[in-house]
């Protein structure tokens, strides 16, 4: 069962779906908005996008993130130990925040990619797997890796003249998920992978 | 082709389908129009022929956003002891200490990123709204595309939490020089996290609604 028809999620216009040339996005013709995309690959390449990133992140958590060396000390953080001493300075609102949008969010979101797109490969589907696809659409805007490292970045600036500040090798595997999280958004074309769901009924 | 108003436009709505907000499913409405729950065959998301109340849920967290940018800007986002004197710094002062030590590529990004950003924001979101609720015909697609690039930019303003978090975590207490967290930097979270449902919660359909015809104008 293909989708013939589609609606502007932003105007509302109707369009009728036409097969697009590979690799191209097709945008609505009366304001300009998102319609739909056509990757071929968009399963493999999400897929593979997905696991690497959940590997990065994995990488991201066990190394620490920045180390600073003052007075002959050397101090290591990780993105943890920022939020436990945010919760202790009655900020826990603020560490609960930062823990979801730089650790769990997207996490969570390349959890459910795989969950749903590896058995898709193969040629199985695992239950509730429209509802993980859901919210890993539903999560993307709160899945904010690509400012938090810009946060990184900016902090370093400002500690500069105060410590010398060591780069860890989480911050590396950090900048390769921010990478893979914007090609996933770049590729995935959840118009396939529903439509491909649809095959299944 | 350009759309001319008056003229019968195939808009989802009219045609009598919801266009589902999960997985852009078309799903024909049942002609009962009794029916409160209709859900999408396909994804399950509850169907709507527009976000439901969006004017006044978008109006209702605006005007709490605008309430705690006050705070949010006021309070010291960070306190800073060095060897003794403590400094508190608010979102501005902060911009203005990159400005002072030369950095002023990042004093630049901050002062996009928390102060342009949100009160644009709340600029276009309000802008957005009165010219809806006063049916205006003015610059559909332009309009669009506003609300297209405000709901895109407006998470970045989480710059300055995560900058905050950062600092914390690295100037830890044992030092010479230790920052500890203000509560600014709570309201101003708030205000993020509100304006960025605020303009989840807007709906741009109703955008292209007003230049339909008052009485053909549809209903949630
Ligand atoms: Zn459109």
């Amino acid at each position: 069962m293909t989708q013939t028809l589609i609606a502007c999620h932003e105007c509302d216009l109707i369009h009728r779906v036409q097969p697009l040339p590979e690799n191209s996005k097709a945008r609505c013709r009366r304001c300009g908005a998102l319609l739909y995309a056509h990757f071929p690959n968009t399963i493999e390449w999400s897929l593979d996008l997905a696991i690497t990133g959940l590997v990065l992140r994995v990488i991201a958590n066990i190394y620490p993130f920045l180390s600073l060396e003052s007075q002959g000390t050397v101090l290591e953080t990780t993105i943890i130990t920022g939020t436990i001493i945010l919760s202790e300075q009655s900020m826990a609102g603020v560490a609960i925040l930062v823990l979801l949008t730089s650790m769990l969010i997207p996490c969570i979101l390349l959890g459910a990619l795989v969950y749903v797109l590896w058995p898709m490969k193969l040629g199985h589907r695992l239950p509730a797997n429209r509802r993980a696809f859901r919210l890993a659409l539903t999560l993307r805007p709160w899945s904010m890796t690509e400012i938090f490292l810009l946060g990184i970045l900016v902090s370093v600036v400002k500690l500069a003249k105060l410590a010398t500040i060591i780069p860890g090798t989480a911050l590396f595997s950090f900048l390769g998920l921010v990478l893979v999280l914007a090609s996933i958004n770049t590729f995935l074309a959840p118009q396939t992978i529903w439509e491909k769901m649809d095959e299944w009924r | 082709m350009a759309m001319i108003r008056g003229h019968a436009v195939h808009t989802a709505a009219r045609s009598g389908l919801f266009n589902c907000h999960g997985c852009r499913l078309l799903v024909r409405r049942p002609s009962a129009d009794g029916q409160m729950l209709v859900r999408c065959p396909r994804c399950g998301t509850r169907l709507h022929l527009r976000k439901p109340n969006s004017i006044a849920r978008t109006w209702a967290l605006l005007i709490a956003a605008m309430i705690f940018y006050i705070p949010a800007n006021l309070l010291p986002v960070t306190i800073t002891t060095y060897l003794g004197s403590t400094q508190p710094d608010t979102i501005m002062s902060g911009v203005i200490f990159f400005m002072q030590t030369g950095s002023w590529g990042i004093a630049l990004i901050i002062f996009v990123a928390s102060i342009v950003v949100p009160i644009a924001k709340l600029i276009v979101l309000i802008g957005l709204l009165v010219s809806v609720q006063r049916r205006s015909h003015w610059r559909p697609a332009e309009r669009t595309r506003l609300y297209r690039i405000t709901e895109l930019v407006g998470r970045w303003s989480m710059l300055d939490v995560f900058v905050v978090t950062v600092l914390v975590a690295l100037v830890r207490l044992g030092y010479l020089t230790t920052i500890e967290a203000g509560s600014g930097v709570v309201y101003f979270a708030a205000v993020v996290v509100i304006t960025m449902i605020a303009a989840m919660t807007f709906d741009p359909r109703l955008i292209w609604d007003a230049l339909e015809k008052n009485d053909e104008s549809p209903a949630h």
